[in-house]
């Protein structure tokens, strides 16, 4: 009995340690060195949530449709360019209707080529796109496969997350988490803890530094009636009205609006570089670019053709610069306007980390200022601290050497908690520090089980040791019971919970698992330690 | 020491000062909530008050280095051309806090403005340095209604999972009380929060984490009422002499200790954090604090006096007498 009591004592111990390392150090090596007070170090391994810590969380939402209208503006650029190396005749390929931009139409076919017109589209395009029509009617549509729709979907929003991520960089955040959030379609999370100064995170974070080049159709016109009138009223769906910026190289102040053609000659990831550069003549900041291989020779084809003509450099949906094509160019230039330095800086580093491929809304965002965090991680702790004093002497009131038992267990308790908390590096919330006062107070109830049912025993005259087996064995169902179905609860909270929330579940189910061990083991090893050295006639003191 | 020895107290013989009890405080809870609806707050109707996460919109947290004034500020934002603002003291009036909210917007691509607008206000009403802009929370409509499916769907399994559980461990009807017992807590605490509104103490607030709260208090409170049944069961098990009324008597007597130790334990733990745990987390706590009285008061007054109203309708329409014993137990 004795020999088998010291092992328990001895697994309690290393216990003990075990989880008193985990808490410090979690899986890592001891770092003993550095003069951090002691209660840093314990917060070091144990993840503070946005709520203690202050921080920014946001949940954007990628406006995945405007990808898949890009893609199919090219497509139906490519369409209409084969259709003419086949010789077949048509009025217009166009998109028509905005709100369903995986719809391509084929306009004014001959009922002759029909059937050309059909094997050009099935030739090419038939493996992405489904192709009906040829009818009487001479129109065909062609509309993106659902699944290649999911797969651009997908892949748009995971573009996105690394342009975020490659920017959040510049923002020097220790530990961000920008991943794919699950509650909703194409929604991702933004978490920075540390960072205060929301309007820095959202305008580097949206900046929709697109560099488009255009086709100038016509302008530039003092306002927008002009320049519709310019077109005959109304606009074509092949253009568009574009407003220049304030700085543009010609140094006009001001607003001027251009008919450009919609689809852009090159833009987005057909640059490769940009960097800021300076004009030789006019000391003007200019940024310089480069385009890629594939994007050079389109390049090069539409300006050998169209010598003579202007092309708009569009910057953020607004025009930049205007040149005349002189000659035809391949794939480098340099971009003029009046730029300031940090507008050339941030445009050459978004250039470069490439600009978002669809725009995104904010659909949460939630702030907590430092302040805040720190003020809440002091309530809860004074909270905590209060809550295990209130505990720590009732028992030892009201059970007296028992009570004893009952705040070593307690103690032993909060120190498995920690150490849970330190090994599965989980983030500890405001309502997290919640569920570790929950714990002691749920905790201490199996004790409380516990001791009333020895006292029974006692009462009923039975003697020491087998009050105290008796009270442990009865007692166990229901200890088990409670806490299976509150770590059951804690777990459809975790699941279905929020950021906070998850942290109040993880704590509370941590505590409530280390109390089954604490609870019964650890208390029934003191006990009998208590009871073998019981003379007789000596009742527990409880 | 010991609080309980020897207590005989006939419980089920107060039944009908209990039932009054959770009457009135049922009843005044409903009335609450009902007033609470009839006032829609910004265009949402609800019974109780509903936090940001669950009522949209914009919330910002402002502290203020010397006492607010809410007319001034109240004009700040009006001159500044924001509507609907609603501007409330928050915390304790020491703290100098107050809490400006917009109602939902429904534009999802300007969901920020509401924020910028009122830090511009107070800046020019103020100056930078006079305040400090302590939490910010915005929720859009797309995430508001995720977040209500979340709460929605973590409430429904909870009490399935519940229910599946009294099913592996007890009779139906023991079952049935413990579930009513449950519906009465839940009733009494959320109530409460729309009692504490119709009072004028604004800031109680239906929150995720306060849905956690009652998640875990009905937990708990089925926990407690497991306690009594246990024992309801195990004396049942030994005396077929006693009448119902009788053994549910006893056992609960047998209990008493235990179940008040045990709530009155836990409801400390609860009270020091209501009481230091700052505003954050007031509505949690609250409603544990509620809760854990309420869910122990519940085990005794209405699920044990359940268990025996029905026996005796059984009795009264001729069917078996004695409850039958229930599933025997694990141990």
């Amino acid at each position: 009995m004795k020999k088998n009591l010291k092992q328990k004592i001895v697994i309690i111990f290393g216990v003990l340690i075990v989880f008193l390392y985990g808490a410090f150090f979690g899986f890592d090596a001891p770092n003993l060195g550095g003069n951090q007070p002691l209660l840093s170090k314990l917060t070091q391994h144990i993840h503070l949530g946005l709520d203690l810590q202050g921080g920014v969380h946001l949940i954007l939402q990628v406006q995945v449709k405007e990808a898949v209208n890009t893609e199919t503006d090219n497509t139906a650029a490519r369409i209409e360019q084969d259709l003419k190396t086949a010789k077949v005749t048509f009025s217009q390929v166009l998109k028509p209707d905005p709100a369903r931009p995986e719809l391509i139409r084929i306009e004014g076919v001959n009922s002759t080529q029909a059937s050309a017109a059909r094997s050009v589209l099935d030739n090419k395009y038939s493996n992405e796109y489904d192709i009906a029509g040829g009818g009487a009617d001479g129109s065909f549509t062609v509309t993106m496969k659902p699944n290649i729709e999911r797969a651009l979907n997908d892949r748009t929003v995971q573009n996105t997350i690394e342009v975020i991520r490659d920017r959040v960089d510049t923002l020097g955040v220790s530990e961000p988490i920008i991943q794919q959030y699950g509650l909703g379609d194409n929604q991702i999370l933004v978490e920075l803890p540390g960072i205060s100064d929301i309007d820095r995170v959202r305008s580097i974070i949206t900046s929709t530094a697109r560099l488009e080049i255009h086709a100038v159709v016509g302008g530039p016109y003092p306002d927008e009636q002009a320049a519709l009138s310019s077109v005959g009223g109304a606009l074509p769906p092949d253009d568009e009205l574009v407003h220049g910026s304030g700085s543009m190289a010609n140094g006009s102040d001001a607003d001027s609006v251009y008919v450009l053609q919609r689809v852009a000659i090159v833009a987005g990831t057909d640059f490769r570089s940009a960097d800021p550069g300076t004009d030789s003549n006019t000391g003007q900041r200019t940024v310089h670019f480069t385009l890629t291989n594939e994007a050079g020779d389109k390049f090069w084809e539409y300006t050998s053709a169209n010598v003579g003509h202007s092309m708009a450099v569009v910057l953020g949906g607004r025009v930049k610069e205007v040149a005349n094509i002189e000659s035809a160019i391949r794939d480098s230039g340099e971009i003029r306007g009046s730029f300031s330095q940090d507008e050339v800086a941030i445009l050459s580093k978004m250039l470069r980390t490439g600009a978002l491929p669809a725009s995104i809304n904010y659909l949460e965002d939630r702030t907590v200022g430092a302040s805040l965090g720190s003020d809440s991680i002091r309530q809860g702790v004074t909270a905590a601290v209060v809550g295990v004093l209130l505990v720590m002497i009732f028992m030892l009131v009201y059970y007296k050497g028992s009570g004893v038992n009952a705040d070593l267990a307690l103690f032993l308790n909060l120190v498995i908690l920690l150490g849970f908390m330190g090994f599965s590096g989980a983030t500890l919330t405001l309502p997290g520090i919640a569920g570790v006062i929950l714990t002691i107070g749920m905790g201490v109830d199996s004790n409380v089980l516990i001791f009333e049912r020895i006292r029974e025993e006692m009462r009923a005259g039975k003697a020491p040791s087998a009050a105290v087996d008796q009270g442990f064995a009865h007692a166990w169902t229901t200890i088990l019971d409670t806490h299976v179905t509150t770590i059951v609860s804690a777990a459809i909270l975790f699941l279905f919970g929020s950021g906070p929330v998850k942290g109040f579940a993880v704590t509370l189910t941590f505590g409530l698992a280390a109390n089954l061990f604490t609870a019964v083991y650890v208390s029934r090893v003191i006990f009998d330690a208590h009871v073998n050295k019981l003379k007789a006639g000596e009742v527990v003191s409880i | 020491m010991e609080l309980f020895h020897s207590v005989n107290v006939d419980w089920l013989g107060k039944k009908w000062y209990f039932l009054a009890f959770s009457l009135i405080f049922s009843v005044s809870g409903i009335i609450s909530m009902a007033a609470h609806w009839a006032h829609p707050v910004g265009g949402r109707r609800s019974p109780v008050p509903l936090g940001v996460d669950f009522r949209g919109g914009t919330q910002v947290e402002v502290q203020f280095k010397q006492t607010p004034n809410l007319e001034e500020i109240r004009r700040a934002t009006s001159d500044a051309g924001i509507r609907d603002a609603s501007i409330v003291n928050y915390d304790i009036p020491s703290h100098n806090e107050v809490l400006i909210s917009l109602p939902e917007q429904h534009a999802e691509t300007a969901l920020d403005t509401g924020r910028q607008q009122i830090e511009n206000a107070l800046r020019a009403k103020f100056g930078e340095g006079a305040f400090d802009i302590r939490n910010v929370q915005v929720v859009g409509p797309t995430v508001g209604r995720q977040l209500e499916k979340q709460a929605t769907l973590a409430t429904l399994y909870s009490l399935l999972g519940m229910l599946i559980y009294l099913w592996f461990r007890f009779q139906l009807i023991y079952g049935i009380a413990a579930v009513i017992a449950c519906f009465h807590d839940t009733l009494i605490t959320v109530g409460a929060f729309a009692l504490l509104d119709s009072f004028g103490i604004k800031g109680m607030e239906i929150s995720l984490t306060v849905i956690a709260a009652i998640l875990t208090l009905v937990g708990y409170s089925m926990n407690d009422t497991i306690v009594v049944f246990d024992r309801i069961r195990e004396n049942l098990r030994l005396s077929r002499r006693e009448s119902l009324p009788d053994v549910v008597n006893r056992s609960i007597n047998q209990t008493l200790s235990r179940t008040v130790l045990t709530s009155g334990l836990t409801f400390l733990t609860v009270l020091s954090l209501f009481v230091y745990g700052g505003p954050v987390l007031r509505g949690f706590s609250f409603a544990l604090v509620v809760g854990i009285l309420i869910g122990t008061y519940s085990s005794i007054a209405i699920a044990a006096p359940m268990l025996v109203a029905w026996q005796e309708s059984r009795a009264g329409s001729g069917k078996t007498a004695a409850l039958p014993a229930a599933k025997r137990s694990r141990v």
